[in-house]
């Protein structure tokens, strides 16, 4: 996973830094900034009498927007129309669509081969054994990375079937299944159609920013009344959070397509349809490799919301381990989807590299290969051949080799529990002592402070940045965003969100990006910091969620430390990787103009590396925004708490509102600093990278 | 929710098919489509659907189960995606069963026979600080509402209350009985217990929502609080009870858990709406089921099917 987990959801600000003279910007901008403020404290200390509106949104400002959407919904599955067949019949084709291949894949997997439905089907087909999948998957490793590879994946499915997670890591890998190639299909076509058709991309920006930032919790009610109940619906879910990052990188990696790869295919005379197949799809092959590897990560973290509304598999089954407080079954299913999830995203990286390396070599290789027989030329296709048929025979004679013996299974038993519990008597007074001081000291002032603002007053202060950072549209389209989390009556709970987001992002900086330094530079460190951060990215934050709450009990404290464990990972790794990246020659005249380390640190590498620095910061905001409908779980008061809320109550409206505002926050956040980030870049005279 | 299956659960399986396959089956489904029963993420919901559903398929029915949210289900019975609900409470579930059966859509078959209880409860330990308990009275008490606080709530008392989605009017009854407590609400129950759990642990004060059939009242040694006892008016006249000026001012309803149905099934099954309508258990035999599954570590499959095989004769009476 050295890919960082998530892109920036959007790769260009909305609009360049313009150019103002320097010489007049050094006068104004300080002097806009010191009445604004002014004005701005002014208001929010002495405004509250005179104006009560700029505070709490009268009510009868407020847009309806929840009944708007919730009528719009009900319309929508019970009335649309498509002519000969409603909307929702359109939906429930598709649900069927997705369905039988899923069986089918579930099938060879899990249950076997099914003739008829529910309890009175019949076994047609034993499923693969637990060899055989190893097996196969570790031949695939083989082929894509060698043996090293082929022994880590077995050495992650050996970890499924040895600590028994075997039966719900297949009924989860049957819907990864699934949900990969549909979502890495559909954003590549998204994506050339984006590419081929300019106003097809400027639509699909917001659309795409939306997808990545709205909760899924807040679209899983109007997806189950269109797709029905089951693990259909959970597959559509995880489609539309995954799929947004391959649309993403499809879009960069075909325009990054050399021209005279274009001119080559113009000259050979090709069709329309030859030039996208043929030509820039295979050449932008390796680019598309790093949205595969993102749309495999990205559906791995659904696996816990999935199982809630019907997918099954390790998510449920460490949601169900933890509502009974076993510990130590949650972590080892968790683990088991971090398993998961390092096999299939080495072996995807192995792909993405090979077939660079193949793109180079194409050719070299051709011929070689034929004069052997069937084995010599594809050894790794007759091997998958003959494994399926000796397993399966094998299967038949002797149960252990069709399913691993649960004699032998192990289990860490009620270690996980006795652990927490031994931290919990005998440390809990300290803990105790540390959090209140974090809490009554910095989280509730630092809440209070904000919940106390003028809205509109923070709406112009973010309009205001807007247009320094980024000119008059980004300022323009950031004030309206903000206003109208105001208008919809999601101010204080924005606030709140604000509030817990923005400390553990602050925490989650200062921790990362120190870690990020030191490990920058030592390789075997870097190592470990890297297996770290990849199991924080993928373990489910239920499983470590739940021990927190026992020591810290439930609130702000509890949500804060899952946040900042999620969101640390890209703060870690985008400072590393901008670190590696300096420019040697400069260290070197930072060393011949006689530097100390710290000098050469501080002043040199460090402010190269803002903007990646920045980048990092961008992600660990997104990743902190994400979390939220999780934190919803431990009683935070935020809008995660408002789109858990309408789901459980099945509230399309009140739920999608909430979302939007929280994507709303998220994109604020997003261009500002990412049109800083260019700003710094072209202060600091670098090439965007 | 599949679990590993023993080789002996696989032979049983096996010659339950066997059975299922025989050309005279000693039950006739009228219909071979499944049933669809719905299942939830808490224990004894998984066990009553499981027991329920083992019985139809032993008059020969089709049981497919889903996995599907409690309150968003609803939506799946009016439009017949599911077909039966085990457990719909009546504490958590009124307003949505009464929204849905109001459509004529969905039909109530009656209780199971649990009797859900809500209560604010307290481990027995805390009866040395407040010795009052479980007169709720004794929590007016200052030292005793001291007891219960932590850094955040002092001087005041923390109650924890259940997820603010589950409702239960305890904001409004902390005011109404005017009790120096604030209400924590915990986000999942998850967190509810993890908190008794870790209190437990350490002796140390907690006050918050638990609910029966659960394991944590057979695992923990405590009390639930005595309020003055529910009534309707007392939720909706704010003159009654003891503050004249307030609704709530009395303790949470207790009520049955009910079974729900999508409205066809009567029509498409209607031995198994029969079925479903006698199924009955206690609360006792619940809780005993309960603390199998999630204290002893007994799978549900294995807990269902030794009940089934103690009860033959009342689940066989049942389908008859």
């Amino acid at each position: 996973m050295s890919a960082p987990a998530h892109v920036p959801i959007d790769d260009q600000p909305l609009a360049q830094p313009h150019g103002t003279p320097a010489g007049a910007q050094a006068t104004f901008w300080p002097a806009v900034w010191l009445i604004a403020g002014g004005a701005f404290t002014l208001l929010w200390l002495y405004g509250e009498p005179v104006a009560k509106w700029a505070f709490k949104v009268p009510r009868d400002w407020q847009i309806p927007a929840k009944r708007w959407i919730g009528d719009f919904m009900r319309w929508l599955v019970e009335d649309a129309s498509l002519g000969l067949f409603t909307f929702t019949d359109l939906t429930r084709f598709i649900a069927d669509l997705v369905d039988i291949p899923y069986r089918f894949v579930l099938g060879l997997l899990s249950t076997g081969l099914l003739d008829g439905r529910g309890s009175s089907a019949e076994e047609v087909l034993p499923p693969l054994s637990w060899i055989a999948v190893t097996g196969l998957l570790m031949l695939l490793g083989h082929y894509a990375g060698g043996r090293r590879l082929a022994l880590l994946v077995g050495a992650c499915f050996g970890f499924l079937a040895v600590f028994g997670q075997w039966d719900n890591a297949m009924i989860t890998l049957a819907s990864i299944l699934i949900a990969v190639p549909v979502g890495v299909g559909l954003g590549l076509l998204l994506g050339l159609a984006g590419h081929r058709w300019h106003p097809v991309e400027a639509a699909l920006r917001p659309v795409l920013d939306l997808m990545q930032t709205v909760p899924v919790f807040a679209y899983l009610v109007p997806i189950l009344f269109l797709f029905g109940f089951g693990p259909t619906s959970a597959i559509v879910a995880t489609i539309i959070y995954a799929l947004p990052p391959m649309t993403r990188i499809s879009l960069l990696a075909l325009r990054q397509v050399p021209k005279e790869v274009r001119e080559l295919g113009r000259m050979t005379g090709c069709s329309r349809r030859q030039m996208t197949w043929r030509i820039l799809v295979p050449t932008a092959m390796p680019g598309l490799m790093v949205g595969v590897n993102q749309v495999i990560m990205l559906s791995l973290n659904m696996v816990i919301i999935a199982s809630m509304i019907g997918a099954g598999g390790l998510g449920f089954e460490v949601l169900s381990a933890l509502r009974r407080l076993d510990i130590g079954a949650g972590f080892e299913a968790g683990l088991a989807i971090v398993a998961l999830a390092i096999a299939l995203d080495r072996l995807s990286q192995a792909f993405a590299r090979k077939g660079r390396r193949h793109a180079q070599s194409a050719g070299h290789e051709q011929g070689a290969g034929l004069g052997g027989g069937l084995w010599r030329r594809h050894p790794h296709t007759v091997a998958a051949i003959a494994l399926v048929i000796f397993s399966l025979a094998a299967g038949l004679l002797s149960a252990p080799l069709q399913r691993y013996p649960e004699a032998l299974q192990l289990s860490s038993g009620t270690l996980g529990s006795d652990l927490v519990g031994w931290i919990n008597v005998n440390f809990f007074d300290q803990l105790e002592a540390a959090k209140n001081l974090l809490l009554l000291n910095v989280l509730i002032p630092f809440k209070r402070f904000l919940l106390s603002l003028p809205w509109i007053g923070v709406v112009a202060l973010l309009g205001l940045c807007g247009l320094r950072l980024g000119g008059w549209r980004l300022g323009l389209s950031v004030a309206l965003l903000a206003a109208l989390i105001a208008l919809t009556g999601q101010w204080p709970k924005a606030m709140v969100t604000v509030y817990l987001c923005g400390i553990s992002v602050v925490i989650a900086a200062l921790i990362g990006i120190p870690i990020g330094i030191v490990a920058a530079e030592r390789e075997r460190l870097w190592k470990g910091v890297e297996i770290v951060i990849d199991t924080l990215q993928t373990l489910p934050s239920f499983v470590y969620l739940m021990p927190a709450v026992m020591l810290f009990r439930v609130g702000d404290f509890t949500a804060m430390i899952a946040v900042v464990a999620y969101a640390i990972a890209p703060a870690i790794r985008y400072t590393a990787h901008g670190l590696r990246q300096v420019d040697p020659q400069l260290v070197e005249a930072g060393v011949v103009a006689g530097a100390t380390r710290w000098q050469l640190l501080t002043r040199i590498k460090l402010k190269l590396t803002l903007p990646e620095i920045l980048l990092g910061l961008n992600q660990t905001i997104m990743l902190a925004l994400s979390m939220l409908v999780i934190t919803a779980l431990v009683g935070t008061r935020d809008l995660g708490q408002e789109v858990y809320i309408a789901l459980t109550k099945a509230d399309t409206g009140r739920g999608l509102v909430a979302g939007l505002a929280v994507a709303f926050i998220a994109i604020i956040a997003d261009r500002l600093i990412a049109a800083g980030a260019a700003r710094t870049r072209a202060r600091l005279g670098l090439t965007p990278s | 929710m599949k679990r590993a299956r023993t080789p002996v659960a696989l032979l049983s399986a096996a010659v339950i098919a066997a059975v299922a396959a025989t050309p005279l089956p000693a039950f006739a489904a009228e219909n071979d489509d499944p049933i669809r029963m719905t299942l939830h993420d808490w224990t004894g919901q998984l066990i009553t659907t499981r027991i329920m559903g083992e019985v139809l398929r032993k008059a020969g029915y089709n049981i497919d189960y889903v996995q599907a949210d409690y309150i968003a289900q609803f939506a799946g019975l009016k439009t017949g995606d599911l077909h039966v609900a085990m457990e719909v409470w009546e504490t958590t579930g009124r307003e949505a069963l009464d929204e849905a059966t109001a459509t004529g859509k969905v039909e109530n078959l009656g209780d199971t026979g649990m009797l859900a209880i809500e209560e604010w409860w307290y481990p027995s330990y805390m009866k040395e600080l407040c010795p009052g308990l479980p007169n709720w009275e004794a929590l007016k008490d200052e030292a005793c509402a001291e007891a219960f606080s932590t850094a955040e709530t002092a001087p005041n008392g923390r109650y924890l209350g259940a997820p603010v989605t589950w409702g239960g009017f305890d904001d409004e009854r902390v005011e109404a009985l005017d009790l120096p407590f604030e209400v924590v609400h915990a986000g999942t129950d998850a967190a509810l217990f993890a908190e008794l759990e870790s209190a437990y642990q350490r002796k140390a004060p907690i006050l918050l929502w638990v609910y029966a059939p659960h394991w944590a009242p057979l695992k923990y040694d405590g009390e639930w609080v005595e309020f003055p006892p529910y009534s309707k008016t007392c939720y909706e006249d704010p003159s009654w009870g003891s503050n004249p000026d307030a609704a709530y001012d009395c303790a949470k309803p207790r009520g049955p858990i009910w079974k729900v149905a999508w409205a066809g099934v009567k029509e498409k099954w209607p031995g198994a709406h029969k079925a479903i309508q006698a199924f009955h258990i206690d609360n006792d035999e619940m809780g005993k089921m309960i603390t199998d599954v999630d204290l002893n570590g007994k799978s549900v499959e294995d807990v269902v099917s030794s009940w089934m095989g103690q009860n033959a004769d009342r689940w066989s009476s049942w389908i008859n």
